[in-house]
């Protein structure tokens, strides 16, 4: 495929993932919000990917290897504290606790 | 593996991702949607790990541990309380990534004399800019929630216009980039500048607007991650990236309409100082404000049939959602019917104050937004406020010169009976005028609202 038949397609794709954004996320109630507001920051972790390719397929000296290396910790940060802290939180939305004696 | 065999499994993330967004639109479904992108993240990262040949294993794996080590500890430490730092901070590192590839492609790229393409150039000038401008405006919204740094506006003057003339210089500077003078310190150039942006950008927002910066830095952050994405060819990137862009947008444009604000006027309005000049003007006709003894609002609470309560952010500063929780638990032990209502912009962030309360165990049912609490307050009989102010100002209905006129707001003053927890008459977080506390039908219980509450359940008890 050539480069421009990609950048098309590529664009498409762009512009039709804004569309489904918009009609995914008008769906989350307010009560989840801010759960929906770190699992999306947990999804554009997914920026941990470009950093292992800039660390992992370039062996062209010191710089790449201290970009790539600063751009993977940060990536990994995104996403492990990004699903953790949405787990933690969506964990304790509950419909009616059993009730709990002495508290 | 082949760059389509690469791409193909990318596909499985980024279906992944769109489950896990749609099972957000239920509690009971949210959690399982959310370990299921998760799972899609950890196959994305395996693909590419693949790809990259092995050949700088132990590179990738200090890096991820370093990083995820981090992020882990921060993610189970943190209080719900500090949940909208945290967000920013989480955004801020994705933001800086985005920035640091597309410094690291540029130099990948350039060595071979006219390689980069057009496309490939405006993209890593726009990831580079984009994500330093979050990176940078997320750092210092992290530093204004956490109060190392004063959360009130700072302003000086002629400071839009040095912020524009600012972010043009950095967009020349991309374009002088993809016009072919390909030169690396352009981009960092970029790169800083962006960074500076982001600073001079969100410095200026008052602490109460930092839910529509958060969750505009977010779709910035997912902005970035896209255009990187054509940068490096990748599929997943691009519409995961845009998925947040599109997500960020969103929920910016719902804040702004929860608060009848242009996000133009959030972002270079310094509420602060436009609600000062204007507090006087919203007049309180000299009404008296009556106050009531824990015992007296123990007897109306425990005698209704149906109580609200509405918490404000400063119920999650006085940590009194437990205790809020069991008061509520006490009076349907009673027989009174509770229920909470919960106004879009109450906390630091959308949605945090369901948060705090689902974190003190209230069963989310009970959790009403506003569309669907207020028309309840006219057979309510008694609206409990804690810690809230500015959403429930009726000046924000009828006051034209108030600087809240048009925010939609909780109809309290609709119930037969209105109890105010606060810890004295000033002003609340905005500095405006509150005449719901001289309204007839309103009593006011002063006190820490956690002392307040604590003496309610011990006066209920007893009746």
């Amino acid at each position: 495929m050539s480069h421009n038949t990609l950048l098309v397609f590529e664009v498409t794709i762009l512009v039709l993932a804004i569309f489904l954004g918009f009609e995914v996320i008008s769906k989350v109630p307010t009560l989840l919000h801010t759960p929906l507001m770190s699992g999306t920051n947990a999804i554009h972790g997914i920026v941990v990917v470009g950093a292992m390719l800039v660390l992992g397929l370039n062996h062209k000296g010191p710089f790449l290897w201290i970009i790539g290396f600063l751009a993977v910790v940060l990536g990994s940060a995104n996403v492990v504290g990004g699903f953790v802290v949405t787990d933690r939180m969506l964990e304790m939305f509950k419909k009616r606790e059993p009730p709990k004696k002495g508290e | 593996m082949t760059v389509n065999a690469g791409n193909l499994i990318y596909l499985v993330t980024i279906v992944t991702f769109i489950l896990a967004l749609r099972f957000l639109s239920n509690p009971a479904t949210a959690r399982r949607g959310n370990q299921i992108g998760a799972v899609g993240m950890l196959v994305a990262i395996v693909v590419t790990w693949i790809k990259t040949g092995g050949t700088s294993w132990w590179e990738l794996a200090l890096g991820m541990a370093i990083g995820g080590g981090f992020g882990a500890y921060a993610a189970r430490k943190v209080k719900m309380t500090a949940m909208p730092q945290m967000v920013a901070l989480f955004n801020g590192v994705g933001g800086g990534a985005a920035a640091l590839i597309a410094l690291g492609e540029l130099h990948r790229l350039l060595p071979e004399p006219g390689k980069p393409s057009l496309d490939i150039l405006v993209a890593i000038a726009l990831s580079g800019l984009i994500g330093a401008i979050s990176f940078a405006g997320s750092m210092i919204a992290f530093a204004k929630l956490q109060e190392l740094i004063k959360g009130r506006p700072i302003t000086y003057p002629g400071q839009k216009a040095a912020n524009l003339a600012l972010l043009g210089a950095c967009v020349a500077l991309g374009v002088v980039l993809a016009a072919g003078v390909q030169d690396q310190w352009l981009l960092w150039a970029v790169v800083a500048g962006g960074a500076v942006f982001g600073v001079l950008f969100v410095l200026p927002i008052g602490g109460a607007d930092m839910p529509v910066v958060i969750s505009l830095l977010n779709a910035f952050t997912g902005l970035a991650v896209a255009v990187g994405g054509f940068e490096l060819e990748n599929n997943v990137l691009i519409v995961s990236g845009m998925l947040v862009g599109a997500s960020g947008t969103l929920l910016t444009m719902m804040m702004g309409r929860a608060m009848n604000r242009s996000i133009a006027n959030v972002l270079f309005g310094a509420f602060g100082q436009v609600a000062e000049g204007a507090a006087l003007a919203a007049g309180t006709d000299g009404g008296t404000v009556r106050s009531a003894s824990a015992e007296d609002v123990a007897v109306m609470l425990a005698y209704a049939h149906k109580v609200v309560f509405v918490p404000g952010y400063g119920l999650a500063v006085a940590q009194a959602q437990h205790d809020v929780r069991q008061l509520a638990d006490l009076l349907e032990s009673k027989g009174v019917e509770v229920s909470y209502a919960i106004h879009p912009v109450a906390g630091r962030m959308p949605g945090h104050m369901n948060v705090l309360l689902a974190e003190a165990n209230v069963p989310y049912p009970q959790l009403k937004e506003m569309d669907d609490a207020n028309p309840e307050f006219s057979r309510t009989d008694v609206a409990l406020v804690v810690g809230a102010n500015d959403v429930v100002n009726p000046d924000a209905r009828n006051n034209h010169g108030s600087p809240i006129y048009g925010m939609p707001i909780l109809n309290v003053d609709d119930a037969q009976a209105v109890v105010v927890l606060k810890r004295s008459m000033n002003p609340g977080f905005a500095g405006i005028e509150n005449p719901l506390f001289y309204n007839p039908k309103t009593v006011m219980l002063f006190g820490d609202a956690k002392q307040s509450i604590g003496k309610l359940i011990q006066d209920v008890k007893t009746l």
